[in-house]
């Protein structure tokens, strides 16, 4: 197991304490996609930032390969090298005269070697699609914003973390760059085997990447499981006023009216395929009744 | 940690405090620090703390919150005593290792220097805890106004004074977030010596002057898109009105003052 959530609580200490987190149970497994979804306020973020280390949970522990990250033995420092968090709105951490200096800070930080920073930073912009000759003495704040995102991603790609999480990555972005954004996740994922851990408010792209997607609410995780069986509650999504994905909607919807179709596929292209040979077969079924 | 800081904080209340006329607030914080810089014994600062505690207890200001506020300044009182006793000559010594020495009148005029800076931030704070940055800002702008005849922009200060109020809550909030997004990327904050930890803050503050930036900018178009314009001709939705109440507290805290600096 990679990552072990055992118990957690997180209560905000302020003039009137806010529990964030209130008994969370997570086990993350290496090569896992997860889609992370709740309301604003269920405790998603905190979550997030208890997993490398920047917030310590009040009660309960955080084990990465089976050592609690919090105990003495555990270097921070190595932890959120190997678990990187891209934030909400990334493009607001950056602060470089250049491109290659801000991608490079992660992995000066780390301290590595000048030619493995310099090949890293070829790496992640290469990753994110960018051109490293064209972009890399370029100023970040004379980017547009889809291209500031990818910089600042690609500065916690530096990093080579083996777990990657996103805070709404997609936030803000046109559709040609949330399409972008991901594809790439899609290529961390399958080909370079990274653990993601995706929060999004999108149901679509959560159902059509997500390995598991995990439903939390009012600080606690109330439905897990694979894409399909999470929608197939839509009573329960519904309590906390969550949708299902557009797609997923449909496919219900003409199940309930009698159309015999799948409602686990989520890819736009597949639920169209479903539906026609949905048809099809109805249409044959009705020609070939004696009228 | 940078959400100790209480200044800008406002305690909603319906105290007698909270409901007083700012200007007269203001205008008696400004009498009250005069004196506590006249007072020149134990027993004044002593008087001084009993009225600011009597005034905490009247307002319902939860004293924790009012001791938290006094958390920021912990540095600069330890600096103060220390340099005090250690470097004021006069009177016994008191204490001596090599050349290390504290004398009798460094340790009174460290814990006197000390009680000064404590009670004066207490004060203040009970004006910021108890009126909102609106009505302070009405209030100053009101105070300020005589000097609009010698072209001071007395509006335009408030204004600004409300917008810098208003946003150090928000600009420590992205403070925070970009923090965490940087030590995410392994940025270390708290440890190496002055030059280095100077260097550290650079990843923040960067991003923390552009966005306000960008703030700034956004807000004047949307308060331009509003149609405001400064100047004397604005006219305001609260009035403010001085009532009896006021004048007698006022006359009070005079009181007060002029006994308190007796001692």
């Amino acid at each position: 197991m990679l990552i072990e959530l055992e118990n957690i609580r997180h209560i905000y200490q302020m003039d009137d304490p806010v529990v964030a987190l209130d008994g969370v149970d997570l086990e993350i497994e290496r090569g896992e996609f997860i889609g992370l979804i709740g309301h604003t306020g269920s405790g998603k973020s905190t979550l997030v930032q208890l997993l490398n280390g920047l917030l310590k949970p009040s009660e309960g522990r955080i084990l990465f390969e089976g050592r609690d990250i919090n105990s003495q033995e555990v270097e921070l420092k190595e932890i959120r090298r190997r678990v990187g968090l891209v934030f909400q709105y990334p493009e607001h951490q950056l602060f470089e005269e250049t491109v290659a200096k801000d991608i490079a800070f992660g992995p000066k930080n780390a301290g590595l070697a000048d030619e493995e920073i310099d090949k890293r930073v070829r790496e992640a912009l290469d990753l994110v699609g960018l051109d490293y000759e064209s972009f890399k003495d370029r100023s970040p704040f004379n980017l547009s914003g889809g291209q500031q995102r990818r910089i600042a991603i690609a500065g916690v790609l530096a990093l080579k973390p083996e777990v990657l999480i996103l805070d709404e990555p997609m936030a803000g972005l046109d559709p040609a760059g949330r399409r972008k954004l991901l594809e790439l996740l899609r290529h961390l994922h399958r080909n370079l085997e990274m653990t993601i851990i995706l929060i999004s408010h999108r149901m679509e792209e959560i159902a059509r990447l997500a390995s598991r997607v995990v439903v939390m609410d009012r600080g606690k995780i109330i439905l897990e499981g694979r894409p399909a069986e999470v929608f197939n509650e839509r009573e329960r999504l519904k309590d906390i006023d969550l949708d299902l994905p557009v797609v997923t909607d449909i496919l219900k919807k003409l199940k309930e009216k009698g159309l015999k179709v799948r409602t686990d596929v989520f890819a736009l292209e597949d639920a169209r395929n479903e539906i026609l040979t949905a048809l099809e077969k109805q249409s044959q079924f009705r020609e070939s009744r004696p009228c | 940690m940078l959400t100790d800081i209480t200044i800008g904080q406002h305690i909603p209340g319906s105290s007698i405090i909270h409901r007083m006329d700012p200007r007269v607030k203001i205008l008696i914080t400004l009498l009250m620090i005069t004196i506590l810089f006249f007072i020149d014994t134990f027993t004044g600062f002593f008087l001084f703390l009993l009225l600011v505690v009597i005034i905490l207890l009247t307002a319902k200001l939860p004293i924790k919150r009012v001791l938290r506020g006094l958390k920021p300044v912990f540095f600069l009182v330890i600096l103060t005593l220390f340099l005090h006793l250690f470097l004021t000559r006069g009177g016994e010594v008191i204490w001596q290792w090599r050349f290390l020495r504290i004398e009798e009148a460094g340790v009174f005029t460290g814990f006197f220097m000390v009680s000064r800076i404590l009670l004066l931030i207490m004060f203040t704070s009970i004006l910021t805890l108890t009126t909102s940055p609106l009505e302070l800002t009405d209030g100053i702008e009101y105070l300020l106004k005589p000097l609009a005849r010698f072209g001071l922009p007395a509006g335009e200060l408030a204004m600004m004074m409300t917008i810098a109020l208003r946003f150090i809550p928000t600009l420590l909030e992205e403070a925070e977030k970009i923090m965490k997004a940087q030590k995410a990327r392994g940025a270390d904050f708290e440890s190496g010596n002055i030059i280095q930890r100077a260097k550290a803050l650079v990843p923040l503050l960067v991003p923390l002057f552009i966005s306000a930036f960008r703030r700034a900018d956004e807000l004047a178009l949307a308060m331009e898109s509003r149609c405001y314009s400064g100047g004397t001709s604005r006219t305001r939705l609260h009035e403010l009105k001085l009532k009896s109440t006021d004048v007698y507290l006022f006359l009070l805290a005079a009181v007060l003052a002029v006994a308190i600096s007796f001692f």
